[in-house]
């Protein structure tokens, strides 16, 4: 069942779990980044539909609420910052001992594979039968699209127009696997603003991807929130 | 002649660019700002009602859920997280929450009684339906959901607009249990990629 439980994200995003699905989903949700993720993005969407059912309330409603608010003292902030590093609890909590290796990320700044007949690494994944492939756009600019093919066990991303970073800065990227746990999957170097690479570790049981910004060389675990999270899915 | 000029291409439905910043009057609304709660009521209210009204179909009943809806969104205002997503999406999440919540209290309520006390009929439905119609933005959302399979929109429909749970769908569209929360997610994430909504790739 846990294996499974990325699969309730769209019913927990809809209501549609009940009392103990819920509950069970919510304990997973608060280590699990990519689920949270997926939950805010599918709310979004949720959201639109309420456009198909906007319905003008009866005038006696705006009053009360009017008056509700009047006698009720809104909740202070939540000043800590738990919450925001409960998002990335499942990257802290990652074994020591994993090895940041870089060898084995293939990185072509700019340039595209020319000749289809000969594929890159990286269009091997792209072009897989089962690839799946998933696209942010970083809240400082520039777009992350993710490549996973399960049966190729590799996944591989394309980065465009990444936001410059501050000297001895580094994108990094991330795979989490469904336990949670992040593994660190390559670095994209200092002052390249668009690559393909294909990411380091097994992709086919990961459940996605995440973008970090760390100290030139890469850290082993993420010591700041993810500018990005790429779900998979199902494969 | 400069002020007979006609609105250039390109600039915003009227509708869009003079709607006010929601997370603006949430942030205002948290500190005590009762005029920006009566802007972000006037703004978000048809939405929360009707989201409301369509899921317990009670027009009373959806009344009194989106009254404790903006209770709640004017107690817990400071809790709103941009990062995490548009403030309408919030607010919606909570109303959607609350009418799930009434209507299934009321069933297992009504179970518990035997009798079976006749709901009362969606009044304002068509109307609903109608008004809706008119708006771009309902158009762009009936185009979107024409992008996903029948069996995905009828099944985020049956969760979202109806309420129910994976099984209640997975049953009313004869689905194997277990295959309706595939079919809801997958329908969510194209209904998300062709509407082009994110949560943390939005500004």
């Amino acid at each position: 069942m846990s294996s499974d439980i990325h699969a309730l994200s769209g019913a927990y995003a809809l209501d549609a779990l009940d009392s103990d699905e819920r509950s069970e989903f919510e304990k997973h949700l608060a280590d699990c980044p990519i689920c949270r993720a997926e939950v805010d993005s599918l709310r979004e969407a949720a959201a639109g539909l309420a456009d198909l059912t906007e319905t003008t309330p009866p005038p006696g409603l705006r009053e009360r609420v009017l008056a509700d608010a009047a006698v009720v003292r809104p909740l202070p902030p939540l000043v800590d910052r738990n919450r925001r590093r409960r998002r990335w609890r499942a990257l802290l909590a990652v074994a020591a001992a994993v090895v940041l290796i870089a060898g084995g990320v293939a990185w072509h700044p700019w340039d595209r594979p020319s000749s289809p007949a000969s594929l890159s690494a990286v269009g091997r994944v792209q072009h897989a039968p089962d690839a799946q492939r998933t696209t942010q756009t970083l809240p400082d600019g520039g777009t992350v699209t993710v490549y996973r093919s399960a049966s190729l066990d590799k996944a591989a991303v394309v980065v465009k127009d990444l936001a410059a970073l501050p000297d001895g800065k580094v994108y990094e990227m991330w795979l989490q696997d469904a336990k949670g746990s992040m593994a660190p999957a390559g670095v994209v170097p200092a002052g390249v603003s668009s690559a393909e690479m294909v990411l380091d570790g097994p992709a086919a049981a990961a459940v996605g991807a995440g973008v970090t910004v760390e100290p030139a060389g890469g850290s082993r675990t993420p010591t700041s929130d993810p500018v990005a999270l790429l779900a998979f899915g199902s494969a | 002649m400069e002020h007979l000029r006609p609105v250039p291409d390109g600039v915003p439905e009227q509708g869009a660019s003079s709607e006010p910043d929601l997370g603006d009057l949430l942030r205002r609304s948290s500190r005590g700002d009762q005029a920006a709660f009566a802007t972000l009521y006037d703004t978000v209210s048809a939405k929360v009602y009707g989201l409301a009204l369509r899921v317990v179909r009670d027009p009373a009943q959806a009344e009194e859920v989106a009254q404790e809806v903006f209770l709640e969104i004017w107690r817990t205002s400071s809790r709103y997280e941009r990062e995490r997503g548009s403030a309408l999406a919030w607010m919606l999440t909570i109303t959607h929450r609350r009418a799930v919540d009434r209507v299934r209290a009321a069933e297992s309520a009504t179970r518990r009684d035997v009798v079976y006390e006749q709901r009362n009929q969606p009044v304002s439905h068509d109307s609903t339906a109608e008004a809706a119609q008119a708006s771009l933005e309902a158009h762009r959302v009936r185009s979107a959901l024409v992008t996903l399979t029948p069996v995905q929109r009828q099944a985020v429909e049956l969760a979202y607009l109806g309420g129910y749970t994976h099984t209640e769908v997975a049953s009313m569209l004869e689905l194997p249990v277990g295959t309706a929360k595939t079919r809801i997610r997958d329908g969510l994430i194209r209904l998300r990629d062709t509407l082009g909504v994110g949560a943390r790739d939005e500004q």
